[in-house]
């Protein structure tokens, strides 16, 4: 090891950004370029009857309208294998049915994107309304109109998923007893840079290029082939920089698969930039879920018994790949999160709204289960007179545990879950949050501290994600390492990084292996035909096991060049270590050879070494782990004006513990963006509709994202528990701010509201809300 | 029929003449007319802030101004910052600070501070030290989703302290 791994080594990204020159994929241009505008429903749930194109087909500059019914009707079917799952193909463009306000119907293609847009408008659409549920509850209610005939009570998913049948003597012989029914509303990725997308057709290479600003290039060009009937090798999916992803980016857009069959029929390259309000109604949302929970607690606050019946508001359709499960199957399964829970029921289901699709948003279920589990924590020491803190601590894995495979057949590797808390509270205490607390309270504001624990399963391989059984069931990746005749090196990856840094955390982890510096490895990532095939970048996955992956192969050309310099250096290739540049024979200052040598010769003086040793160095290695559990302790204190009753971040703590750390630097920048979404998901965002499924918060003035004046420092400590099940150590921990602000916000609300009876068990708490609770509704 | 003007605008100092349509952005036309296509659309409802530029020395949201209304304007855009392939004391103290992830939001929160920080460096009166809360009012006028502002703050902060300074021997 050369040190590289845990230094604060300056982002390779920044300079091209910070110049101008990132290449995002609505920068991109083609001789002839076409531009593309959607026809999309006005209303939540109608029949479609006639489309006539012939205004727009006429307008000035269109070169081309396609439907449903020109392009032969194509869908991205996305599968789970259980006998519980009800398919929804998610039509590329609606033929005879609408599902949710924004859906498409023709797609316009001209040679202006302000042309396209105009004759967009002049698609004629025969609209017959049909009564719309949108919400959890009249989704199923007695009579309700059902989106897919197929779906009884609308449900896509009902499975019964633990089912302990001790539970009904546990809760009847408990010392306490905790019901309650917690929400958390539907929110939107809302990366700053939205969907995007450019397809052409390159006749040389017999093949579809698409650039697409996508979290996962392999299966956008599996989703594409599909909807499309193409073979794969026919389709290649680039992934240029892109302006953040969240989620939103991590399955496959309808209209990514729509500008791809138009540039196929046209053989024009054709570009589409999805604008806010697409963005904000009809691309995806997420965290629409209610849970209705009952827990049994003894005396001293050890948690005996768990039933948790979960909805999951999912939209009208299951996304590709990874389905409507995505939300009710993470919930379910992980809802004990770091309790040592002893029995268990559990019900997930994923309910059909004539809403935008769900798809997988930082954090996926997670924010939720655990805001579930703090908050029941916080009830419990309530209703037994313990304090919360302490009730944790009864419940919380601990240190000789580990690893420890829970109710819910978990295995969870090592972790600093009592540490963390302890550390958490220490700090606080150090810097006087209480007395400050009471302090503010004196003065007649509403303060309050709130805390959160919680672990964030990451890098799900796929021995974790066959459990859903996904018909397209990911988890492995696989690096090829190449160095250069230069001694240069070059990582391929079908990870996708989109701001994370992996140009920078991948370089550090091959150049401590080789022994080069990380300015001599350059990572090519986002291009199917460059890569083999990978799942991209989502579920806190890349670092872990596509870093893990590039790891392996550094070592196998390492082991290569060890070789190499032990044959010119008259050594054993065991003694051979290499560092700054050099193979080196241990323990001889006067035996070295440098690298640039070393691949001199591989590559171009191939005859002078041995038959094993020539030919390239270069290796190819694929990491597939069962995955890792990063944890944290949040401590957030906020401050409610009487008067406005306005809430305010005032401090934040996170101890955090991702195992190894890669690059510090990285690790606090996901921290603090991600404790922004998951703080603002408790205090500001809200997706929002009216009864008949109209879309209400269609733009920035309305769906209110965070900015700098929300926000207060985020102070991080960090702990590193090295996980065993990792190649490198580290644990995947990008999603895992997100995931716990929620509750410790929630939590510090309620504190604040103490000597009130208001208590909230949804996000997010809105000040009109808290006014009237306060001072009784109007 | 496309009603067109032709104009004449300054970009990072050099002279464009162009014919552009009257309903065009400035943000349209600064990227797909012109090739500065740094200037990122994130909203174009005035509300991100990616789109920021320089017009005659303001602030400004390119998606909010058609370009015809820069006829006759000096416009700076993020590719104007550095000195050559010498970053900026700005654009440097982005990186330092990790005050960027996808980099998409960036140019507009390089050119609003920048525009804030000429401003304050022409008054007469050398202007009071920057406090971390005047900070982050002034970035609030944009949207990041990755960073957290933390990063952006701190960066503001050591740039406009470091040319507050009195110019060293």
């Amino acid at each position: 090891m050369n040190g590289w791994i845990g230094a604060a080594v300056p982002r390779k990204e920044d300079r091209r950004m910070l110049l101008g020159r990132g290449r995002f994929t609505g920068d991109l241009t083609r001789p002839g370029l076409l531009h593309a505008a959607f026809a999309r429903s006005p209303h939540a749930h109608a029949r479609v009857g006639r489309i006539d194109g012939t205004a727009a087909s006429q307008a000035p500059g269109v070169a081309g309208l396609f439907t449903a019914a020109s392009l032969g009707h194509p869908c991205l079917l996305a599968m789970l294998e259980r006998d519980e799952f009800v398919p929804t193909g998610m039509p590329i463009l609606a033929g005879d049915r609408v599902r949710f306000v924004g859906e498409p119907v023709a797609v316009v293609i001209a040679d202006d994107a302000y042309r396209a847009e105009d004759a967009a408008e002049l698609v004629e659409v025969e609209w017959d309304p049909l009564p719309a549920v949108a919400s959890i509850e009249t989704a199923g209610a007695a009579g309700a109109p059902r989106l897919h005939e197929e779906a009884r009570g609308n449900r896509l998913v009902d499975l019964l998923m633990f089912d302990d049948d001790r539970l009904p003597q546990i809760f009847a012989e408990a010392k306490a007893t905790v019901s309650a029914t917690f929400r958390s509303a539907r929110v939107a990725a809302l990366p700053l840079e939205g969907r995007a997308c450019l397809a052409e057709w390159d006749d040389r290479d017999d093949q579809l290029v698409m650039y697409v600003s996508t979290q996962v290039p392999h299966q956008v060009r599996s989703g594409v082939a599909q909807a499309l009937n193409m073979p794969e090798r026919s389709i290649r999916v680039i992934a240029p920089d892109v302006g953040g992803g969240f989620g939103l980016k991590c399955v496959v857009g309808r209209e990514e698969v729509a500008v791809a069959a138009a540039a196929l029929r046209l053989r024009r390259p054709v570009r589409w930039a999805e604008d806010r309000q697409e963005n904000l109604t009809a691309a995806f949302h997420g965290h629409e879920q209610r849970y209705q929970v009952k827990a049994a607690f003894d005396a001293e606050g050890r948690i005996l018994g768990l039933d948790a019946e979960i909805d999951c508001d999912t939209g009208a359709y299951s996304v590709f790949p990874f389905t409507c499960a995505v939300e009710p199957l993470m919930a379910a399964t992980e809802l004990p999160g770091v309790y040592k829970v002893p029995a268990y029921r559990a019900r997930g289901r994923a309910v059909a709204t004539n809403k935008a699709p769900a798809a997988p948003y930082r954090g996926v279920s997670r924010p939720q289960i655990v805001l579930v589990m703090e908050r029941l924590m916080e009830k419990a020491g309530a209703a037994l007179g313990l304090d919360p803190l302490q009730v944790r601590r009864a419940n919380l894995i601990g240190r000789d545990d580990f690893p420890y495979t829970g109710i819910n057949k978990i295995t969870y590797d090592e972790g600093s879950y009592l540490e963390s808390l302890d550390l958490a509270e220490k700090r606080v205490a150090e810097q006087a949050w209480p007395a400050e607390r009471d302090r503010l309270r004196r003065r007649g504001q509403h303060a309050g501290i709130g805390y959160a624990c919680f672990s964030e399963r990451t890098a799900y391989g796929t021995p974790a994600m066959s459990q859903r059984r996904m018909r397209m069931t990911p988890g492995y990746d696989t690096a090829l390492v190449r160095m250069d005749p230069t001694g240069e090196v070059i990582v391929t990856t079908g990870t996708c990084g989109h701001g994370q840094g992996h140009e920078t955390t991948f370089a550090q982890i091959v150049a401590d292996r080789l022994g080069v510096h990380p300015d001599q490895v350059r990572l090519r990532q986002g291009d199917t035909d460059l890569a083999s095939y990978g799942w991209g970048t989502w579920g806190s996955r890349s670092v872990v096991i596509g870093g893990g992956a590039a790891g392996r192969a550094a070592d196998m050309v390492a082991g290569q060049l060890k070789k190499i310099a032990a044959s010119q250096l008259e050594a054993s290739p065991a003694d051979i270590e290499l560092a700054g540049g050099t193979a080196r024979v241990r323990g001889d200052d006067t035996a070295a050879i440098g690298i640039p040598e070393l691949a001199r010769l591989a590559h171009f003086q191939a005859h002078r070494l041995a038959e094993d040793l020539r030919y390239g160095l270069e290796a190819r290695a694929t990491f597939d782990p069962p995955g890792t559990f990063s944890n944290s302790c949040h401590a957030v204190m906020v401050v409610i004006d009487p008067g406005t009753c306005a809430i305010r971040l005032h401090r934040y703590l996170v101890v955090e513990d991702c195992g190894v750390v890669i690059n510090p630097m990285v690790v606090d920048g996901q921290v603090r963006g991600g404790v922004t979404q998951g703080a603002a998901a408790a205090l500001l965002e809200r997706v929002c509709f009216d009864a008949a499924g109209q879309p209400v918060s269609a733009t920035l003035m309305d769906y209110l994202a965070p900015t700098a004046a929300e926000m207060c420092a985020v102070d991080i400590v960090h702990l590193q528990t090295p996980s065993r099940f990792s190649e490198t150590g580290a644990k995947g921990m990008g999603e895992g701010g997100t995931i716990g602000a929620p509750a410790a916000v929630l939590n510090a609300i309620n504190d604040a509201l103490s000597g009130t009876d208001v208590c909230f068990d949804h996000i997010p708490v809105l000040p009109h809300e808290v006014s009237a609770a306060l001072n009784g509704a109007p | 029929m496309k009603d067109m003007h032709a104009i004449s605008v300054t970009v990072n100092g050099r002279a464009h003449e162009l014919v552009v349509e009257a309903r065009r952005t400035l943000a349209d036309m600064l990227r797909h007319d012109l090739g500065y296509t740094g200037t990122h659309l994130g909203c174009e409802h005035g509300i991100c802030g990616a789109c920021t530029v320089i017009v005659d020395g303001q602030p400004v949201r390119a998606c909010l101004v058609f370009g015809v209304q820069a006829d006759g304007a000096e416009v700076r855009t993020v590719e104007g910052l550095a000195d050559g392939e010498r970053l900026s004391d700005l654009q440097q103290a982005f990186s330092d600070h990790h005050a960027l992830q996808c980099g998409f939001c960036t140019p507009g929160f390089l050119m609003l501070t920048e525009a804030y920080l000429a401003e304050n460096a022409a008054l007469a009166e050398s202007p009071a030290e920057l406090t971390e809360a005047e900070a982050r009012e002034l970035v609030a006028a944009n949207l990041c989703r990755c960073t957290g502002y933390q990063g952006i703050v701190e960066a503001v902060l050591a740039t406009a302290r470091a040319r507050q300074k009195p110019a060293g021997p």
